[in-house]
């Protein structure tokens, strides 16, 4: 029995995209999607469905997370900006490494994924 | 220390078709590219190009990107990927950087194919979460399949801005409204009428007065402008949304050729400072040629054209096509690049290229 209870949560691991009301299902000219969520990502403390390979801030944007940092003097919120690693708005401190571009960097399964507070600091893994 | 017939940077449509061409001339090309994926902004463009068809009109963009690709593969030619470019220094040596190591690179001919990137807008509240480039939204959609939001604002309406409309909504996303400060729509009238039938309010010289929320977009207020672009109080809007797409344009790519040291003109409908090249592609350095929006903001039908015409003249100048045959391609080219330029939308840009090349002569 207690046997049994220690696999529940990697058997009621969600790998079903459909529902989800930010990932685009059906599309008219690129079909169906077809991947599944195979990786979990910890942001903020928080754990969230991924694929593996896709950009971080993919994940967030479809898990509804907007704000990616803020800024180091005014503590202003930014999120994505241009999407293609040009502007560093979606930097974040990714497994303990500050200033990693969300949106050019793959997701990793058991990825930790934390806001970034101003330059951000080296081995914050806790936000 | 690596060597190269020819070193190609940026892996998007107009880098490869230069090695492409390149290659098919025998030349040893390696390209470089800091993305994971080649094939640049190409995959993100799910619609069908315009153009004639030796352009591939009536082709999806990511088919394109797939066709390029594959010959890319066809003929061996290296892409180096997650390899950031970050200098060149003399007689031609590129400095890279891959998997966190350092490289070297020494080419007889640099092709820079670096592109171009989304220009912002300011306004109170323009730095909120949730306001963010067309183009970032496309990349979004169509390549990461993920809605940024679901009820859109787009700022813009050149062909950016009414083509990336379109796209959100095909994605499933709710666009309320598309605004644009000029007087007039900026894009081809095709698409404004696809995205009118859709039933997305266009309001034209109108800009956003503010942008209301905490820590993310949640209220959009609109103004109109006058004929001296000055906004009328009186005359806002309010759209409840919690994405702004900005389609205001794109700034050339230019810090590699900057750095090289390569001589620029300032040529505004092109993107602002863009590097002068003669009709070759080749800039004011001996061996340094550039293609695509590099050279000033186009589209992918143009930069695969200069890519091609860079690749030639790169092959030529190697000794790999003797003068007649190279200016046999070359002229085929050059055509095809002036039919690109034509027509009420592309005379600017064809005039704005004349000044470019021309701007060679007039250095002191």
């Amino acid at each position: 029995m207690v046997r049994y209870f220690k696999l529940m949560p990697k058997m009621l691991f969600e790998t079903r995209i459909g529902g989800r009301k930010l990932r685009v299902i059906h599309h008219p000219i690129l079909g169906d999607e077809t991947r599944q969520f195979n990786a979990k990502i910890t942001v903020d403390g928080k754990e969230i469905p991924a694929i593996e390979g896709e950009p971080i801030a993919a994940a967030l944007l479809a898990a509804g997370i907007k704000k990616f940092r803020e800024t180091q003097k005014y503590h202003k919120p930014r999120g994505i900006f241009c999407a293609i690693g040009r502007c560093t708005d979606c930097v974040m401190t990714v497994d303990g490494v500050p200033n990693v571009r969300t949106c050019v960097t793959p997701v990793r399964d058991g990825m930790i994924i934390n806001t970034q507070k101003g330059l951000g600091k080296w081995g914050d893994q806790q936000s | 220390m690596k060597r190269a017939d020819i070193a190609v940077i940026g892996a998007g449509p107009a880098g490869l078709s230069c090695a492409v061409e390149a290659a098919k001339a025998g030349a040893k090309v390696v390209v470089l590219d800091e993305n994971l994926k080649p094939g640049g902004q190409l995959f993100k463009q799910i619609h069908k190009f315009f153009g004639s068809r030796e352009h591939r009109a009536g082709t999806r963009g990511f088919r394109i990107g797939q066709q390029l690709l594959e010959e890319t593969e066809k003929l061996g030619v290296e892409v180096v990927l997650d390899a950031a470019v970050y200098g060149i220094y003399e007689d031609r040596l590129i400095a890279y950087i891959t998997n966190g190591k350092d490289h070297t690179l020494k080419a007889e001919k640099i092709v820079l194919a670096t592109g171009a990137s989304e220009n912002a807008l300011a306004f109170p509240g323009c730095t909120l979460p949730g306001v963010m480039g067309a183009g970032a939204a496309q990349t979004m959609i169509n390549v990461n399949r993920v809605l940024p939001g679901e009820k859109i604002l787009m700022v813009g309406s050149g062909n950016v801005g009414l083509i990336v409309s379109y796209q959100l909504m095909q994605a499933g996303a709710d666009v309320v409204a598309l605004i644009e400060a000029a007087p007039k729509i900026g894009g081809y009238g095709v698409h404004a009428s696809k995205i009118r039938r859709a039933g997305v309010p266009i309001h034209v010289s109108t800009t956003i007065k503010e942008i209301i929320g905490e820590e993310k977009v949640e209220e959009v207020v609109t103004i109109e402008l006058d004929r001296n672009w000055q906004q009328i109080p009186g005359t806002e809007k309010n759209f409840e949304a919690d994405t702004v797409c900005l389609a205001v344009g794109l700034s050339p790519l230019t810090e590699l050729a900057w750095m090289a040291g390569c001589e620029f003109v300032y040529i505004p409908p092109l993107g602002g400072q863009v590097p002068i090249h003669d009709r070759n592609m080749e800039t004011t350095l001996e061996g340094v040629y550039v293609a695509g929006d590099i050279t000033g903001v186009e589209e992918a039908s143009s930069a695969m054209e200069e890519g091609r015409l860079a690749g030639v003249a790169c092959a030529e100048s190697l000794g790999y096509y003797d003068k007649i045959k190279a200016l046999e391609l070359k002229n085929e080219i050059w055509n095809r690049l002036d039919a690109l330029r034509t027509g009420p939308f592309g005379e600017g840009r064809f005039q704005a290229k004349l000044k470019q090349v021309n701007a060679r002569g007039q250095l002191v």
